[in-house]
This record gives C-alpha cells, structure tokens and sequence, in this order.
C-alpha cells in the first residue's frame, strides 16, 4: 500500500507528504504555463490595468491646490467661513508668499483651471493677478490684503475664499458630484443650476438607447442564428462570411456609410419621395437624432449578438424538436417551451457583449448622433480633449464602469452567469 | 374507431417511395402490414432506409410517392404533432432544462391535460419503469440507462397506439441493453400497443420482435418471425446478415425430389434444400449454420454427401466451441460445437469429415 499515512497526511512513496510531492512534480509544468502567458500579462497589466487605475485615481485626486497654495490651506483652515468677513491679513500674506513661488514656476495658471470648474472666473483672475502679483515682493511689500483686491476685486469676494477652502484637500469628492449634476459647495452638497443639468440625462439616455439597441439585435440576431445553425455547413460558412463581412470593413466607413443612407438628401429618403411615399418638403429625419444611432449602433454591433446565439445554438440538436412535436406540441410550442430556453444562454452571452459595448461607445453617436443622439462617452472626450477637465471625466468614466458592473453583477443574480455561453 | 375494423392492418406501406435528391431511391417501393398490438422491427445495416421509413411514419419525412396509412386513414397530409405517435429517440432526446417530472408532463400539457390528472399520469408512467423517485431530477443527473427509460416512459405518458423506437440502445453497454430490451418489450405486451423498432443489432431484433423486417438497398428483404428468419432466410443477404453463416459457392446440377445436389467450385457435391433456385445450371450460394453443421458421420443418412476439411484454429469460448475449418478452398468456414462433457476438441492440422441435413443447407442465389 503508498497511501500510507502519518498524522493523517498521505504520504508518498519516499515519506514526503503526497500533496508536496504533487506540488513539486507540478511546479515546472505551472511555471511554464506561466512563462507562457507572462508576456501578455504584462503587456495588459501596463496598457491596461495601470492606466486603468491612474485614471480612476484622477477621479478623486485633487493635489494640485494644497501642493500650489501649502500655506494658504493650512492657514485657510482655521477661517470660519460662516462669520461673514474675510480672511485677516495671515491668509492674505501667506496666499501672496504661495503665489509668489507658483508664479515662478508658473504653475498658478494651472491652478486658475483646476479652480475654474468649480466657479467660473477663477481662471482669468489667477491670470491677471499672476501677471501684476510678479511685481510685489512678499516680504517687502506687507501688508496684502488691500493690495491684493486693489489687483482683482475677486480676492475681496468672500466666495472665493470658501471656494479655496471647499477645496483645500488632497481628495475631493467634487468630480463626482460634478458627474450627478451636484456640486460641492462651502454649505455642502446641492444641485447644480437647471440649465447646467445635463449628465444625468445624458446617462439615463446611454443606458436606455442601449438597451433599445440589444433589444433590436436580439430581435434581429435570433432568426439568423438559427438560421446559421440550421442550413447545411456549406452554406452556414457562406452566411457566417456574410455576418462577419462588417468586421473587414473600418468601423467609421460603416457609419459614414450610414450617414449617406440615412442623411435627409440620402439614399433612403431619395427613394421615400421617389415613390412618392414622403412629399418632397416633408423629407425624414433619420440622423443626427437618436434614431440614427440607434439604426447604426444596431447594424454595427449586430454580428456581436449573432456570433454568441449561433455558437450556442449550434449545440441544441434538432431531435429535441423532432421529440416535441412527436408528442403533440405544435411548431410555436416547441420551438418556445424546448428551443427558446435553450438558446438563452446564448442571448445572454450577446446581449451582455452588445450592451457593455454599446453603453461606452463613442465614434458612431459622435457621427450620427448629432445633439441628441449622443452617449455620455462623447462627453467623456469633450472633458479630455476639448475641456480638458480630467477629473470629472476621470469620475464619468469611473461611474461607467460601475454602473457596467452592477448591471453584471444584477444579470449574475437573476440568469445566473454559468448561463452564458460564449462559445 | 368505429370504422375501423379490429383486425385490419393498424399501420400500413402501400408503394412507399423516399428520394432524398431527386436521383436516388432511398425507399424503394415499401410494402408492410402491421396489425395492432404487434411489435415490428426493422433491422438493417446503416443507409438501407430502416430509419427513413420510421421518420415516414413519424411525419419527419414525406414520403415521394405511395401511401402511408394508420387505422386506417392515410396519414400522408398529417403534421408530426397531429399523428399521436410516441417516439423514442436514439439519443433520448430529454429536454435538458426541464426536470423529469417536467419532461413527462410535457406531452400532457401540450394535450391541454388538467393539472392533477396530469400529475397522476406521470407518476403512473415513472411507475411502469420503476423510476418514481427521480421525477424531480434533471436528465444530466441521471445514467444513460435511467434516461434512457425516461425517454421510454415520456413516449408513453400519453397512451399512443403506437410507438416508434429509432435506436434506443444504441449508446448503453451490453448488459444494460438486454435488461432494457427485456423491460420494453414486456411493456409493449402488457400495454398492448403497436411498436416499430429500428435498430441494426440483429440479437436485439431477434429477442424483442414478433416480426423482423431486413432491410437492405431501400427494400424489405424478407419480414418473417424471428425463428423464421434465422432457420429459414429466403435469400443470401438475409442469411448472411442475421447471425453466423457458411456459404460456400457452386452450381446446381440437378433439383429431385425437394433436394438439390450442387456442385461446389472446387467439385465437390454437397445435399441441399433449393430456396430459390429452380432448374440445374444455374449458380447458387448455399447457406448452412455453424451450429447444423454435423462430425459424427452415424448421424447423417447413409447416402449423405460430405466433405473433407482441415482444422485451421480452435477457439474456446466458454460455453461452446469455435473451430474455423478450410472447406472447399474457403478459409472462413466455422462450426460451433456445445460445450458437453463428451464433446471432442479438435486439434489444428486435423482432417475431418463433415456432412448436415439436407434441409439445413439452403441454395439461396448467388
């Protein structure tokens, strides 16, 4: 007998406990399997994951105020912003010593941005008193605090000191509730002005025309799924072509192709009015709206939802109809109550992959989503690119993701994520 | 059925056609006749249209010409769901995401069945295959055999007049396969209804029917009981198909009083029972079971013809013996010889004599 034991472990043939042994014989084979995918795995962990996290991490940082104005905010904390004056001439003094060394190395301009998008102004006083502030020296020239509203009459603004000590942290939760349309005030959280609402909006419409729009696949992928999965393997291959043919087309030649179909002189409603179907002057609007992108967004994400559906179709043997209707259920009832559940998995698995898809997609709605037809990814590049306003579209991005996996995680609990098959 | 006349034919072929492409008959003009409560089985090498023709009847296929009819009325026109015929598939055919109490309720539901009949109907069929106590599991938790009887007992919760078995065994291993074949054929009998079997294990099919039905090339060869068609086959591909058979080849030479003396290639003469050969000169194959053929010359009649053979191998196997002999220029010949106390066991290299009753040979064409 080798399964001798001692102290309950089993042992191997040479004494060692077994399950060292089995380690052992086992550790060369799992470092070569490592080996193996460790160039991949770094490749991701350094253009994805890292700056994944950097990004998240922008959401909340807010660094730049407490590392430009170090005195300022230390001395700014013990001014009670609710007695109604201003800060005394310690604030003033040290603010000027802070500024003094941030114009030297002119890094109070990017503080007057970063100030900017919680209160409008904040960029061109920091400007304008940058450039007059040069001339004063901070020790010489005590006292400021005339001085310095004589400069910019902001710095006699009670407002603007509550602002400055609002965000005085080295974290901020300010992006965030600047993403709900909130915003932080001295006084605490309140909303923003009603004509400033819109990201909320925006992500209540991503998420509805993104349903819509797994929805339409859904309706449209089904039938040529189980179309694939039922010809013959010759022409199954030719249709899968078919289906993966957008693949080897550019995704904005798609949607630029979209827009010459759907564009008021374009193709569709040149045939509407040529047969007479629509007069002339009442041409449709089909694009710059939400109906293009969803119209788009569909035909683009379409072979996403068919690929997942056809891959677990393709696995349903057609005797389970046969077994159906051989004991008296008729064509809908057997294809309902024995096929349809089966293929659920497969609808799952596309309507995961269509919807977290669609719910961050960009080039389509920016192209044929005019105003209204615009995700709230196209304002999370307006923030990066135009303007320029990271954290808040750090903490748009971050929502994303959490709103994505919440929805996982719901879609986990209710259908149960063993039920997604992806191939 | 009021119009239909208890001994009629319950099930019947009449110049049944199947072409898949337009250029091949799979079927070839399809005659059978089955009366109610008889358990048929059609048996025949794979492609020889068995199971094309219980698809026919099933309704999966349409047959290209001819007339299918049940009780009576062709059932040509009748969708699959309409016919109320149990089947039972190969691969059992369970619904995956159904339990078995759900997989049975299914044909009852569909018939719009009430809920607590329903429920006393599948218990009463989980009871005829012992399997009440797993209604609530689902297929996958359940061995091939239990599925297997599932399957047997879904095809027949809702008491069809006729079932159609497309292989049913055919996945389970030996042992279990014979303790199935015994439980649905004694279910067949005791429910008395009508049963088309199709396999292409020719011990199944000569344990479990009433009636064989081979198949070959799209045409029944010969349909006839079991004993029949083993004792008895009407032409050579019947007799080399079902069980173990000699066959050596030769040419008539004379037909006299009901036996057939032929000569074989190498001219040797040999008794036999002319089946369908009618006059000498023509070409014949005789066919002549291992286990008739006899060693022991004082058994055969004085005038009997035999032959000299050479013994190539011996095989034991347990309870008889196997020993391959070369006949007449053929190295395949066998004999089976039981395995008795008295029993000789024949050494390689051994010449011996061999002869049989004339009416165990039979002079099939060739």
């Amino acid at each position: 007998m080798s399964d001798s034991t001692a102290n309950g472990l089993v042992l191997a043939a040479d004494g060692t406990p077994l399950k060292r042994s089995l380690s052992r014989s086992m550790r060369r084979q799992k470092m070569r399997a490592f080996m193996l995918v460790a160039p991949l795995l770094i490749f991701v962990l350094l253009t994805f994951i890292y700056p994944i996290g950097v990004m998240l991490s922008r959401s909340v940082q807010n660094d730049i105020v407490p590392e430009t104005l170090p005195e300022t905010v230390r001395v700014l904390g013990a001014w009670d912003s609710s007695s109604g004056d201003l800060p005394n001439e310690v604030v003033y003094a040290a603010f000027m010593r802070d500024m003094s060394v941030a114009i030297k190395a002119k890094k109070h301009t990017r503080l007057g941005s970063r100030l900017n998008y919680e209160k409008t102004g904040f960029s061109s006083m920091f400007r304008q008193s940058g450039r007059k502030m040069k001339k004063l020296d901070p020790v010489v020239d005590a006292p400021f605090k005339d001085k310095l509203i004589k400069i910019h009459k902001g710095w006699g603004d009670i407002e603007t000191w509550k602002t400055l000590q609002t965000y005085s942290g080295l974290y901020t939760s300010g992006y965030f509730l600047n993403s709900v349309d909130a915003r932080m005030t001295p006084e605490g959280m309140a909303w923003q002005p009603e004509d400033k609402q819109i990201l909320l909006k925006l992500f209540g419409r991503t998420l509805v025309m993104s349903l819509i729009i797994t929805g339409s696949c859904i309706l449209l992928g089904y039938p040529i799924a189980w179309l694939l999965s039922n010809v013959s393997p010759r022409s199954a291959n030719l249709l899968l072509i078919l289906v993966l043919l957008p693949f080897w087309t550019s995704l904005l030649v798609r949607t630029s192709a979209w827009k010459v179909m759907l564009q008021q002189n374009g193709v569709i409603n040149e045939v509407l009015v040529w047969i007479g179907l629509v007069p002339d002057g009442e041409r449709l609007i089909l694009i710059n709206n939400q109906f293009g992108t969803i119209v788009a967004m569909t035909h683009i994400l379409l072979p996403f939802m068919i690929l997942p559906m056809y891959s677990v179709m393709q696995t349903i043997p057609p005797v389970y109809l046969r077994a159906a209707k051989s004991m008296g259920a008729t064509n809908w009832t057997a294809f309902w109550r024995v096929y349809f559940p089966q293929s659920i998995p497969g609808i799952g698995a596309g309507s995961i992959l269509v919807f977290i898809l669609s719910i961050g997609y960009y080039i389509t709605p920016e192209i044929v989503g005019g105003t209204k037809g615009v995700f709230i990814s196209n304002r999370i590049a307006y923030h990066i690119s135009s303007s320029l306003n990271w954290g808040l579209a750090a903490a748009l991005g971050t929502i994303l993701l959490i709103v994505v996996l919440a929805l996982y995680w719901a879609y986990d609990r209710i259908v149960g994520i063993d039920n997604v098959k992806l191939g | 059925m009021a119009n239909t006349k208890k001994s009629d034919a319950f099930v019947e072929f009449e110049r049944v056609q199947k072409s898949y492409d337009g250029i091949n008959l799979v079927v070839k003009d399809l005659n059978l006749s089955m009366p109610r409560g008889e358990f048929l089985t059609m048996l025949g090498p794979s492609g020889s249209g068995k199971t094309t023709c219980l698809m026919m009847l099933a309704g999966f296929e349409t047959a290209t010409h001819g007339d299918i009819r049940l009780g009576g009325t062709s059932i040509n026109n009748i969708p699959p769901h309409k016919r109320g015929i149990g089947m039972v598939f190969q691969n059992y055919a369970l619904f995956p995401h159904m339990t078995v109490a759900e997989n049975l309720a299914f044909p009852l539901e569909v018939r719009k069945i009430g809920k607590s009949e329903r429920e006393e109907k599948v218990m009463r069929a989980l009871g005829m295959v012992q399997m009440q106590d797993f209604a609530g599991r689902r297929p996958s938790q359940l061995s091939g055999g239990q599925q297997q009887r599932i399957a047997l007992s879904r095809a027949l919760v809702f008491e069809p007049e006729l079932v159609l078995m497309d292989e049913p065994l055919g996945a389970l291993d030996k042992q279990l396969r014979e303790t199935l074949q015994f439980e649905i054929t004694n279910l067949a009998h005791e429910l008395g209804i009508t049963t088309v079997y199709v396999t292409h294990d020719q011990t199944e099919a000569l344990t479990m029917s009433d009636r064989v039905a081979v198949f070959e090339n799209g045409r029944i060869q010969q349909l006839a009981a079991p004993d029949k068609l083993y004792e008895e086959p009407e032409n050579s591909f019947v007799a080399q198909f079902i069980g173990e058979n000699n066959t050596l080849e030769g040419v008539i030479k004379e037909i006299k009083g009901g036996v057939a003396l032929v000569q074989l290639d190498n001219g040797d003469l040999i008794d036999a029972k002319p089946i369908n050969v009618t006059q000498a000169g023509q070409r014949t194959r005789v066919s002549i079971r291992p286990e008739r053929v006899e060693m022991d010359k004082s058994r055969l009649s004085s005038d009997a013809h035999t032959l000299k053979a050479e013994v190539l191998e011996f095989i034991y196997m347990g309870d008889i013996f196997r020993t391959r002999l070369r006949v007449a220029g053929s190295d395949a010949f066998v004999i089976k010889t039981r395995n008795a106390p008295d029993q000789i066991r024949l050494q390689p290299g051994q010449i011996i004599d061999i002869g049989w009753l004339a009416e165990d040979c039979r002079a099939l064409d060739a």
